[in-house]
């Protein structure tokens, strides 16, 4: 029957469009981490190394970079920035430090994840070396001292004169790959200049 | 009694109603005993289903709020734990939302749209029985996870991330899971409805003539297959973060839980116009026939639920105004919010113009008809306040932000689905409910209602939050108030309980197939009350 037909051929459309949509749900996780990379808009910074370039240094103004840390709930260790804020000309390298301790008894593996606001700001932010781009393993009750090496692109908007740049440390020991094997290239008691 | 049953005209049994009646009688054995429900397939008896099953649902989410109404009765805390309070709040909504006003806008699309396209019943019936037989599931295993160890969901019914990944009970696998089943349900019943739409209607019967429920549920129906998936797909990220060791919401995994909102409210805010648009629709049937004119604007009507449903899904951070968005997002969302209210303001205009210098009477619908244009219109008005981005953030998560969807949701979506109740009830039974109880519950229920939600915009604009057990002291005189109201409203609609159950046992006096004289549509010249099987030849449409 006719009706019969048309029916089927409206559903299985209707279905496609069902299937569809619950897949755009899902497509919404990238589209959303790929529109917040182009617009900026969510302050992340780039999860993998910048390369320096010699980039001209602006020498003609000056950005203050300010570094605020902050441990998730639930997680032990002590952290704090070693230099709490720093001008900068824009194009110059600039190395900073970031003090961890582990005062549980336990090894505990913490990964930082780095928030920069203004958002657009996040950017022009290069990090060429971060202590984030890895999980940082920690024997119970050492120290480290992290480095964190960046520049500010000289592209940078005049009106951005100030930003800060947040690290939440998480624990996910729970969910770390390997614990024991990989001991933290920091772990030091002095502070690391950075390679 | 009441002017309802005297305006019914004897007139309207014409010659060829008669004769379709004749002809269809000896197809009229209705199925007898429990399996007649539970194998059927035919619209009518799908349609009850669906509306006694909203109706109880609509009570049990009533129940509850209650609960929440008794503990806010005073501050400090005296009657339920925080977290019992929690799940009293979240599963409150999730009832209400998916229990009681999708199911029965669903149930008033099964009876109406086949009568009102003319056409034998819904294009699939089998799928209709099914798409109505796992609600019962769903909600079953909702409110059983209430019972378990660690209590049921506890999250708000938003269940942002990490409320429902990181700080929720192992009951988030069954809230997931009845999540799905009733998304399940909605998209069946979706299809069902956009099909027997687009083949089924009888000759004649262009788009153009289709009466405005039908209208307003087909574009419902496809804002029901865009987005109930993306819900979906959002409680199986949710599944997979919590047991999974998956990473959609956690930051420290490379998620981020800010996304959670913006996948739920890509959901979240068409779903508001699923529960309102087919309101729309009945608003727009009832106003006309006891105005005794045309509805003024039809085509702009048909537009305009049109520019909703698109506008629906460009305005969704809104809610998320106070989550650091930069300015122009801000600004974006903020216009494209406002500019949903001039269809929405043509449409209030059109029920205005349509009952200027009518011949009005008003008989219950119309009353509950008039009462949704003056109160939707509140809740319309306090939407607009809180789609301006800086005050939004004062009323973020206050009690403003309550009294705001519950005027457009109770004293919209509810009292329009009461409104339909009263209009076609009549048709249903073929018998004139009890008008007398009619009359007490709408005014019980208009009073109570203004009692119980108008002093929430005060509170809230005063800094009352939301979902929060216990308040500051301030906050006391009016909260008492709001409480009366509340078990006032409740009580009320045990007279609505009652009235039903008296128009199920077919009391009352037969009406005409017109019911009402001012009527028109084919739903009106089947005789009442409306025949087991109705139109198996398609009637034609001048």
């Amino acid at each position: 029957m006719s009706q019969q037909s048309a029916n089927n051929k409206m559903v299985i459309k209707l279905v496609a469009i069902v299937i569809g949509m619950f897949g755009f749900g899902f497509a919404l996780v990238p589209l959303y981490d790929v529109f917040c990379d182009v617009t900026g808009i969510n302050g992340k910074t780039e999860g993998t190394a910048a390369v320096y370039q010699s980039v001209e240094i602006d020498e003609s103004r000056e950005v203050t970079v300010e570094f605020i840390t902050r441990t998730n709930s639930g997680m032990p260790w002590e952290f704090r920035a070693e230099t709490k804020r720093v001008k900068v000309h824009p194009g110059e390298l600039n190395t900073v430090s970031f003090y961890v301790r582990n005062p549980a008894s336990s090894n505990i593996v913490a990964q930082a994840i780095p928030s920069v606001s203004p958002g657009m700001a996040a950017l022009y932010l290069n990090k060429t070396e971060c202590f984030c781009f890895n999980q940082q393993p920690l024997d119970a009750g050492s120290e480290a001292y992290m480095p964190m090496q960046f520049y500010v692109d000289p592209q940078l908007p005049e009106e951005i004169t100030f930003f800060t740049l947040q690290y939440t440390l998480y624990d996910v020991t729970a969910r770390a790959s390997d614990l024991t094997t990989t001991p933290n290239p920091f772990m030091a008691s002095t502070p690391s200049t950075g390679e | 009694m009441s002017k309802a049953t005297e305006v019914i005209s004897p007139d309207t049994t014409a010659p060829h109603d008669e004769h379709a009646h004749h002809e269809h009688e000896h197809h009229d054995h209705i199925p007898k005993g429990i399996t007649r429900w539970l194998f059927t397939t035919n619209h009518k008896d799908i349609g009850t289903l669906y509306l006694w099953f909203a109706f109880i649902m609509f009570l049990v989410g009533g129940a509850m709020a209650m609960v929440i109404r008794a503990e806010l009765f005073q501050p400090g805390l005296q009657i339920v734990e925080p977290n019992f309070f929690n799940q009293m709040t979240t599963v409150h909504g999730l009832i209400m939302v998916f229990g009681a006003v999708m199911p029965a806008f669903t149930g008033l699309a099964n009876w109406l749209i086949p009568m009102m396209i003319g056409a034998p019943d819904m294009a699939l019936p089998r799928m209709n029985n099914w798409s109505f037989w796992i609600l019962p599931g769903a909600f079953l295993i909702l409110l059983s996870s209430l019972f378990m160890e660690g209590g049921g969901p506890a999250f708000g019914w938003t269940f942002y991330a990490p409320l429902s990944t990181t700080y929720s009970g192992d009951s988030t696998a069954l809230f997931v899971f009845s999540v799905h089943i009733m998304g399940i349900s909605s998209i069946m019943g979706a299809i069902n409805v956009i099909v027997t739409i687009f083949n089924m209607r009888a000759p004649g019967m262009t788009w153009m003539k289709m009466p405005l429920f039908v209208w307003t549920w087909l574009i419902t129906a496809f804002l029901l297959i865009a987005v109930m998936p993306v819900l979906a797909g959002a409680v199986t990220m949710v599944l997979t973060d919590k047991f999974f060791g998956t990473s959609f919401f956690d930051a420290a995994g490379g998620g981020d839980p800010v996304m959670f909102q913006h996948i739920f409210w890509f959901f979240g805010h068409p779903e508001v116009y699923i529960m309102i648009l087919p309101a729309f629709g009945i608003i727009s049937q009832i106003v006309p026939t006891f105005s005794r004119k045309q509805l003024f604007g039809y085509a702009s009507m048909v537009y305009a639920t049109a520019s909703i449903a698109l506008l629906s899904f460009v305005v969704w951070a809104h809610h998320m105004f106070t989550t650091g968005m930069p300015v122009y997002m801000e600004m974006f969302f903020m216009f494209a919010t406002m500019l949903i209210s001039v269809p929405t303001g043509v449409k209030v205009f059109n029920w205005v113009a349509t009952m200027w210098r009518g011949s009005l009477s008003f008989e219950m619908p119309m009353m509950f008809a008039i009462a949704f244009i003056v109160l939707f219109t509140i809740g319309g008005l306090s939407g607009l306040m809180l789609a301006i981005t800086p005050v939004d953030f004062q009323y973020h998560d206050t009690y403003f932000v309550v009294a705001h969807f519950h005027y457009v949701l109770v004293t919209g979506a509810v009292f329009s689905i009461m409104a339909a109740v009263y209009y076609w009830l009549p048709k249903w039974t073929g018998k004139m409910y009890d008008t007398t109880l009619a009359k007490w519950h709408f005014w019980c229920s208009l009073v109570s209602v203004n009692v119980l939600f108008f002093p929430m915009h005060f509170v809230g604009l005063a800094g009352m939050p939301r979902r929060i057990p216990d308040y500051a002291l301030q906050f006391a005189d009016f909260n008492k108030w709001i409480s009366v109201g509340g078990f006032a409203f409740g009580l009320s609609q045990l007279i609505f309980l009652a009235l039903l159950i008296k128009a199920c046992k077919k009391q009352g006096e037969a009406v005409s197939a017109q019911v009402w004289d001012g009527a028109e549509g084919l739903e009106w010249e089947i005789p009442s009350p409306a025949p087991y099987h109705t139109f198996e030849t398609p009637p034609v449409v001048k």
